[in-house]
């Protein structure tokens, strides 16, 4: 009898107290989980069932039909994605009646889906594509298209309403995953879109452009908006100093999309292969995320003196703040002041970087290299020229490989420094947990004058939607708490007990900066590796706190002073809009 | 607990959300913008759900009804007799599709299945008024009448 790891590890105790069931699939018995749907079973036993609307964590839709099976005892054929596993099932996966079924399935969604595949973003990466190939299909069914304009009406996202093939992923992830439904089904039959309320598209909607819905979409129908275009106009102009900075996520995120191990740390190899494609310097936005602990930390600490306002919430994403400003209007004062760390390092750049180099403050120009697609709209909405164009991890994928450049080649290269020497800064912003970790060393420090004992902070690392700590600050009793994950935001708050905290930090993508809505496509994203990686990358610095970074102690000798001065807070900080009513109708 | 309470009321209220619509449309004619707004935050909804639901069923207006409602009848008789024709005038001469109104608020236009006047085909109904035999060079001054009556 074939016994697949899942098995094999509940059976050492490993897993413990998980159900099993025998199931005979195309003539072979396995022993997988049971309470769990038969296409989660057939995938645990290694076989491969192609789906496009199913995707692990959301709630199934059952609406592709492409997952059908043989199922003995069943009339028809059944969606393997709905159906409960139950003991003693014998299926079938590869029949002629499941291949046929399921390319007419595929032939059907194609006669309703535009066939200009060379002028698609995700042209060779789409499931569609892929599985259309795979299931040979031909050109059998032709009837009435689907014909709508494209929705350009978000600074982050596009949509194209005629590639759409109604699966769902996004609506669910929207609603589920993040709390903010602002895309359902509209309409009915033939006419059935994708939609918002009210408006022209998701621009005018309460989407909060984490983009969460580009990573779950299986064709071209919801992707970043793609800003390439700038980049490369402003590397043509003579007249524009051209540099790029790059999100701590970025880094580990790029080994698999170059053939290597997944979670392999790029940063140096990134930093050669930008200067390749002729970016005249390029900088570490973990600089300026060191910047966001002090001028945060700081804050933190005035707040600690002054008996409040508690708790002090994070700002650096921009996901976060729309909604907080839309959802959160009354509480807009626990937010911190901080620009977000790509502002930060944009300010920067823009004025005390110019003034002592060969740049203007116009000809400067700031690419920054995000996992996010939030970020796009920050920039536009939020930054005043801080930066100038934001592109996501895939963007800059695509932008490598237009190239010819495979980084996994190149010698990797240090930063450039923004002020006084190059030097390699923590990176743990990329994960869900690292802005607390930091924001908490560095306040520890800021009233103690001592280093906190705890060196790797335990408690706020990992991939849990909601963790908190206490740290006991000269005797005051410091209650954290760092969440990430829209839905798990709500929840947090719907609950009571989040004014008892003094600092919360907020990721809205479930995990952090490293599972952003920019980051490359994968229903498997190696989430965990990639933690670890940035963890790692932590690990072997000289030094690890945001107060000890010789760049940092230079900028503000310098020039700022401390933080949270006058010119700290003039360059570095922001304020907040009430958005509650933005997007109701008159 | 708390929280468990909460669940259940939300749930409670959702299932009451198409009756909430109807009771909306009932009072205004259609489902104006900042009702579904409304009704979403009552629900616990977001707006663009509620517009799901609202978008689903032929039965919900969201924009308000013309002065006139002209149904169009495209019953066997009717069609035989070139019901299209007729629709085809109308559309043009009003700037609608059947289930949209006219942009001054005049007319809203619908396609019926069989209005039983197969005698008269093909016939139209305005408002209460019966129009049979109706000759595409008709229409005009059929629809002119209207117009005058306000």
């Amino acid at each position: 009898m074939a016994v697949t790891n899942t098995a094999a590890l509940a059976a050492n105790g490993q897993i413990k107290s998980r159900k099993l069931v025998n199931i005979t699939v195309d003539g072979h018995e396995y022993q997988v989980g049971a309470d769990q749907t038969l296409l989660e079973g057939l995938r645990e036993a290694g076989i491969k069932v192609p789906t496009l609307c199913n995707w692990q964590g959301l709630h199934p839709a059952g609406a592709c039909r492409v997952c059908v099976v043989e199922l003995e005892g069943a009339r028809t054929l059944v969606a393997s994605c709905t159906q409960p596993i139950v003991d003693g099932m014998v299926v079938r996966t590869q029949t002629p009646r499941v291949r046929l079924a399921r390319k007419i399935n595929l032939e059907l969604q194609l006669a309703n889906h535009p066939e200009d595949c060379f002028y698609c973003q995700r042209n060779n990466n789409c499931e569609l594509q892929t599985l259309a190939a795979e299931y040979g299909v031909e050109r059998r069914y032709r009837g009435k298209r689907k014909q709508a304009l494209n929705d350009v009406t978000s600074y982050a996202l596009m949509r194209d309403p005629e590639k759409c093939i109604l699966c769902q992923r996004c609506v669910t992830t929207c609603a589920d995953v993040q709390a903010v439904a602002c895309i359902t089904p509209l309409k009915r039959g033939f006419d059935t879109t994708i939609g918002v309320a009210f408006g022209e598209g998701i621009g005018d909607s309460e989407c909060v452009n984490c983009g969460q819905c580009t990573k779950v979409c299986p064709t071209g129908a919801l992707v970043e908006r793609d800003d390439l275009a700038k980049v490369y106009t402003a590397l043509a102009d003579p007249t524009k100093y051209v540099v790029a900075q790059i999100a701590p996520a970025v880094r580990v995120s790029l080994a698999q999309e170059f053939g290597m191990s997944p979670g392999a740390d790029f940063t140096g190899k990134l930093v050669a292969g930008l200067k390749l494609v002729g970016f005249t310097k390029v900088f570490d936005t973990n600089y300026a995320a060191d910047l966001t602990i002090m001028e945060e930390a700081a804050e933190l600490v005035g707040r600690v003196k002054n008996n409040g306002p508690f708790p002090l919430v994070t700002s650096c994403c921009p996901a976060w703040i729309k909604f907080a400003e839309q959802y959160y209007p009354d509480h807009l004062e626990n937010l911190s002041s901080c620009k977000s760390p790509q502002m930060m390092m944009g300010a920067v750049l823009h004025s005390e970087y110019a003034k002592k180099t060969e740049a203007t403050r116009d000809g400067t120009f700031v690419v920054s290299m995000m996992p996010c697609t939030a970020k796009k709209w920050e920039m536009n909405k939020v930054s005043e020229g801080d930066v100038d164009v934001v592109l996501t991890t895939r963007e800059l994928v695509r932008m490598l490989k237009r190239e010819q450049i495979n980084l996994a080649e190149l010698e990797p290269v240090s930063f450039d420094p923004v002020f006084g020497a190059s030097t390699w800064a923590p990176a743990i912003f990329g994960v869900s947990g690292g802005v607390a970790e930091a924001a908490i060393r560095t306040a520890y420090q800021m009233v103690t004058g001592e280093e906190l004992p705890v060196p790797d902070f335990t408690p706020v690392r990992g991939l849990e939607g909601v963790k908190t700590t206490v740290v006991d600050v000269n005797g005051v009793q410091l209650r954290s708490a760092v969440i990430s994950g829209l839905q798990n935001v709500r929840d947090f708050f719907a609950q009571g007990g989040w004014e008892d905290y003094h600092f919360i930090e907020v990721m809205a993508c479930p995990g952090g900066c490293i599972n952003g809505g920019g980051q490359p496509y994968s229903e498997h994203w190696p989430l965990r590796r990639l933690m670890e990686s940035l963890y790692g990358i932590d690990k072997n610095m000289s030094w690890r706190r945001s107060h000890e970074n010789p760049e940092i102690v230079d900028l503000y000798e310098q020039y700022l002073g401390a933080p949270n001065s006058e010119k700290a807070h003039h360059l570095l900080h922001r304020s907040y809009v009430d958005r509650s009513m933005d997007y109701l109708p008159q | 607990m708390g929280v468990q309470t909460e669940v259940v009321s939300a749930t409670e209220k959702r299932s009451t959300l198409i009756a909430r619509l109807h009771e909306v449309q009932e009072r205004e004619g259609y489902l104006p913008a900042v009702e579904i707004a409304a009704i979403a935050k009552e629900m616990g909804m977001s707006a663009a759900q509620v517009m799901g639901v609202a978008t689903f069923y032929n039965h919900f207006r969201l924009r308000p009804p013309g002065k006139h409602s002209i149904k169009v009848c495209d019953g066997t008789a009717c069609h035989v007799k070139g019901s299209n024709k007729l629709l085809d005038r109308i559309e043009a001469e009003l700037n609608i599709q059947p289930g949209e109104s006219t942009e001054d608020g005049m007319f809203t236009l619908h396609v019926v299945a069989c209005l039983g006047a197969c005698s008269m085909a093909p016939a139209m109904v305005i408002d209460d008024d019966v129009h049979g035999r109706v000759s595409p060079r008709q229409l005009k001054r059929i629809l002119n009448s209207y117009r005058r009556r306000q």
